[in-house]
């Protein structure tokens, strides 16, 4: 394993050949965020059939999201597209009447080139329900970056008269700070409190609640992400808005939090108060978690973008991790994070772990079985082949759809780090590991 | 542009790969975008495989779109062939290589040069078949290939094996209780003396497929994927085959007759006869026929159900609740829309309507206008089930994970009748229990919503008011007849231009609807 001692960061690129989930996978949680919303995905039974799959039993609880499926006659544009969307987005609003309807272009939209973008403000105004238009198709991006570009496409909607009114009239100790992120409800109350411990308020989230709670985003507030693939929100924040970007790294961990905390202070001239005793204690309690991962190696396969910040975390936990696979990585939306990456290495006396963008799952495999790591982060395609072959997993997207930020929650990501872990432990005795009818 | 929440059946790739990974040693490349190979996730998963998913993407991004795939697909195709050196490569389009209408044909000539493996494009259209016409046709596509490959360098072997024997077409994977319904047919058919000789295409290799024309006749399963491969062998090979399905004691024994009559037709010396074992079966060694005559099974007759699934499923279990419980079918419905005609024969005279569609939303207003005592159906209908608080026995993919039992439970022969009458049975309140709750009013003291506004809307009569002692009295109604008697009962006092629902005029209901 003389390859993998570097000392500084190091970048790999791969064939692209690798198992995520598809970006129209974020309405999953974006619907339950928004909740005055309707996510229409336009695309085709191999879109519906993903969605009614990946999502399971959350599609039988009357979601609202719903496929506009294409027919061959949308494809041959023997159809109007601008009538067939006004049909079905009229029906919407009648059966739901959501405040707006976000419209997911996805590949085959893109490659007809259905001008979704030109459609929708006509459309708006005749249906008289905002509608706003994403790309998040599997051309393009990955999982989690589907998020991504719903967000981008929501920092660029016109301000409303309702969304003035919204402004908080709050007396302001600092320049506004608006984060950006979808978290669950009980997460933003968390980083909220935690901010406020530091006497810094947040005057918005992006997304909040509800799509008439967003609130408008001006020249030169400033702007902070929580999760590590929001890059485009993030220019779309700088370039369209003129907000200025918070680089920091991210809320996961009690260390990433930490340091997330200290970089906003930092950036409003605000002293840090307390945050080092805060750590102290959230690490004190995950004792029990430590000693169990305390030395154990972790391969990343790398689908969700958030390998780097785990990473992280686990490193200063005092896990080996042998290999960080990514779909996309921005060294400048994420450069504070693998500043603290780099550092956290070397503090840990540990080296730093290739960085792989891209990933090509069939050389993985190849490498796990070189490495025979401890642990190995990948997707449910990947999953159960490699228990067969006596190899512990964890599903990544776990990680997506769980509570991970701030000091509150890392237990629970040691908790589903551990899970595979104490499973063996009660299983070893049996013997049985390998379960596997081919070599490879 | 149709409205979606849900559909019973995949695209068609999910059906070329179905068959592709059924076969052993077949890798498929999938030419399409990123996430697309959601196919694997659900073999891992649902079937618990512990094998990686044969199935490789040819990722479609923007260099492709820029480009075309030709270099990427060839060097994905070759690469295969060496890393997993399969016996064949199929190449399989998706939705969105569909519209790029790249020459794909082209490069799996042009890749086949190269490998030592066969290349197959998998001749589908995205737009105009479904999941399980899209597995038929890829089968036929297989065999066809193979047979007519082999004809050429006279390598098929045409002799017939000395027994009869057969091939059970139509086995894949992530299909309804497939595995179970194999060993089960497997048994059913040593017991009558007949070899298999092929299984195809779950677990089978290519190589093997020369061996199809040696089996006296074929099999078909289920009548969704396998039909055209084996109406192909009748054609080339002159291979009479059977597509009734054993489900049910009825049909198993129809079945058994089938195969009896053409061995004997193929052998008249033979002069097989099967009836002393189907009568064995039927009374002693399955239970189920025996089960529809005792006494508990009475207090199924009359009852109400509802049926929907796939034309194979739905047509066997609209027949068993019918001719062999004595149960009341509303109505009998399938998805697979293309085979209506065939649906509908076998199910006329059974039930009181028949159903093609696939708008699960449909199904579902119609089962809460009828409000049977049990449905039969998929998933899709066990969730409808739920929300109306209505047992339902899960008989037909769509299906979750619970749906892929450990244990043994297959659905064909008489293992299969068995199987099924507990299923039956056990969605139906037990009839004693049913019984003891009309008599003491139900021992459920919740109250009764069926007046909320929401509950109405859904309904289409129109609001009749209720009168107190009246309300008080349908909450003593059993809760799962409950809704049934309330609607039965407006209706009622509509046809009599009743205003207000009094006790006198539940009980006139109750005693008009007793008549019929």
């Amino acid at each position: 394993m003389t390859n993998i001692q570097l000392e500084k960061l190091s970048f790999e690129c791969e064939s692209g050949n690798y198992h995520t989930f598809c970006p129209i996978s974020c309405v999953a949680w974006l619907y339950q965020k928004i909740q005055d919303s309707f996510f229409l995905v336009i695309g085709t039974k191999t879109c519906g059939y993903f969605l009614q799959n990946a999502l399971g039993v959350m599609i039988f609880a009357e979601p609202r999201y719903a496929m506009a499926e294409l027919e061959e006659g949308d494809i041959s544009a023997q159809l109007n597209d601008y009538k067939e969307l006004k049909r079905l987005c009229a029906k919407i609003k009648d059966d739901q009447n959501p405040s707006v309807i976000f419209w997911i272009g996805t590949c085959t939209t893109e490659i007809i080139k259905m001008d979704l973008e030109g459609i929708a403000p006509k459309l708006e105004i005749e249906i008289g329900v905002p509608i706003v238009v994403t790309r998040a198709n599997g051309l393009d991006y990955a999982f989690t970056q589907g998020e991504d570009t719903v967000l981008a496409a929501l920092a660029q909607q016109k301000i409303s008269q309702n969304q003035i009114n919204f402004i908080r009239t709050i007396d302001l100790k600092h320049a506004p700070l608006i984060l950006f992120g979808s978290l669950p409800e009980s997460v933003v109350s968390q980083l909220e409190l935690e901010l406020r411990k530091q006497n810094v308020e947040v005057f918005g989230w992006l997304p909040a609640k509800r799509y008439s709670e967003i609130v408008p985003i001006q020249k030169d507030f400033y702007v902070c992400g929580v999760n590590p693939y929001l890059s485009r929100t993030a220019t779309t924040l700088m370039r369209r808005k003129k907000c200025r970007l918070i680089n920091a790294p991210f809320p996961i961990g009690p260390d990433g939090t930490r340091a997330w905390i200290e970089k906003i202070c930092n950036v409003l001239n605000i002293e840090p108060n307390g945050l080092q005793k805060r750590e102290k204690e959230i690490w004190s309690n995950l004792t029990n978690y430590i000693e169990l991962i305390k030395g154990r190696s972790i391969f990343f396969m790398g689908d969700n973008l958030l390998e780097i910040s785990l990473a992280r975390f686990l490193i200063r936990c005092g896990m080996i991790v042998y290999e960080i696979g990514i779909p996309y990585m921005d060294k400048r939306y994420q450069a504070a994070e693998l500043a603290l990456l780099e550092k956290t290495c070397l503090e840990m006396g540990t080296f730093i772990p290739k960085i792989v963008e891209k990933p090509d799952n069939y050389n993985q495999i190849d490498r796990i079985r070189e490495m025979e790591p401890d642990l190995v982060i990948t997707g449910m395609a990947n999953a159960n082949p490699l228990e067969a072959r006596g190899i512990n997993t964890k599903w990544s997207v776990e990680f997506t759809f769980s509570q991970i930020h701030g000091f509150t929650n890392a237990r629970d990501i040691l908790e589903l780090i551990t899970q595979p872990l104490k499973r063996n432990r009660n299983l070893q005795e049996l013997g049985w590991n390998q379960y596997n009818t081919k070599d490879k | 542009m149709i409205l979606t929440y849900w559909m019973y059946e995949g695209p068609a790739h999910i059906g070329t790969l179905r068959i592709a990974s059924s076969f052993k040693k077949v890798h498929a490349i999938m030419h399409g975008p990123l996430g697309d190979d959601y196919f694997n996730v659900m073999k891992s998963m649902l079937e618990r495989k512990r094998d990686f998913t044969p199935i490789t993407t040819s990722v479609v991004d923007r260099h492709v779109l820029a480009r075309g795939s030709q270099e990427k697909v060839i060097k994905n195709i070759i690469r295969k062939d060496k890393e997993e050196k399969p016996d064949l490569v199929v190449l399989t389009p998706t939705c969105t290589s569909s519209i790029l209408q790249e020459d794909l044909n082209n490069f799996v000539q042009r890749s086949a040069f190269e490998t030592k493996a066969d290349v197959l494009l998998a001749d589908v259209n995205h737009y105009r078949v479904t999941e399980s016409q899209a597995a038929d046709r890829t089968l036929l596509q297989i065999v066809k290939f193979y047979l007519n490959k082999l004809k050429h360098i006279n390598k098929i072997q045409l002799r017939k094996s000395l027994l009869p024997s057969v091939n059970i077409i139509g086995s894949l994977n992530l299909a309804f209780h497939n595995q179970h319904d194999i060993a089960e047919l497997k048994r059913l058919l040593s017991e009558l003396g007949i070899e298999i000789n092929l299984v195809v295409p779950e677990g089978t290799s290519v190589d093997n497929i020369k061996m199809l024309p040696q089996a006296w006749f074929n099999i078909v399963l289920y009548r969704e994927v396998g039909l055209l491969t084996a109406e192909f062998l009748e054609n080339e090979f002159s291979m009479p085959y059977t597509s009734i399905a054993p489900i049910g004691v009825i049909e198993t024994a129809r079945f058994i007759r089938k195969i009896a009559e053409i061995i004997n037709m193929l052998s008249p010396t033979n002069n097989i006869n099967f009836e002393n074992y189907i009568d064995i079966q039927t009374r002693f060694v399955s239970q189920s026929a025996w089960f529809s005559r005792s006494i508990d099974c009475q207090n199924l007759i009359g009852k109400r159900a509802v049926v929907f699934g796939d034309s194979t499923h739905s047509a066997a279990i609209t027949k068993i609740l019918v001719g062999e419980l004595g149960i009341q079918v509303l109505f009998a419905g399938t998805y697979n829309k293309y085979d209506q005609f065939w649906f509908e024969s076998e199910v006329e005279g059974l039930c009181e309507q028949t159903l093609i569609t696939s708008d699960h939303t449909l199904v579902a207003n119609l089962i809460s206008q009828l409000m049977p005592s049990a449905i039969f159906g998929t998933q899709m209908e066990r969730h409808v089930g739920k929300r109306l608080n209505i047992p339902c026995g899960v008989i037909s993919a769509p299906v979750h994970i619970q749906n892929f039992p450990l244990s043994y439970r297959p659905f064909v022969g008489y293992e299969g009748a068995n199987q099924i009458a507990d299923l039956i049975y056990n969605s139906f309140t037990l009839g004693m229990e049913d019984h003891l709750l009309e008599i003491f009013g139900g021992h459920d003291i919740q109250q009764f919503d069926g007046f909320s506004k929401e509950n109405q809307s859904r309904k289409f009569i129109p609001v009749v008011e209720w009168s107190s002692e009246a309300k008080k009295e349908l909450e003593n109604i059993p809760n799962f007849v409950r809704g049934k008697v309330k609607e039965n009962t407006e209706k009622f006092a509509l046809s009599k231009e009743a205003q207000l629902i009094t006790l006198d005029v539940i009980y006139q209901a109750k005693e008009s609807f007793k008549k019929r």
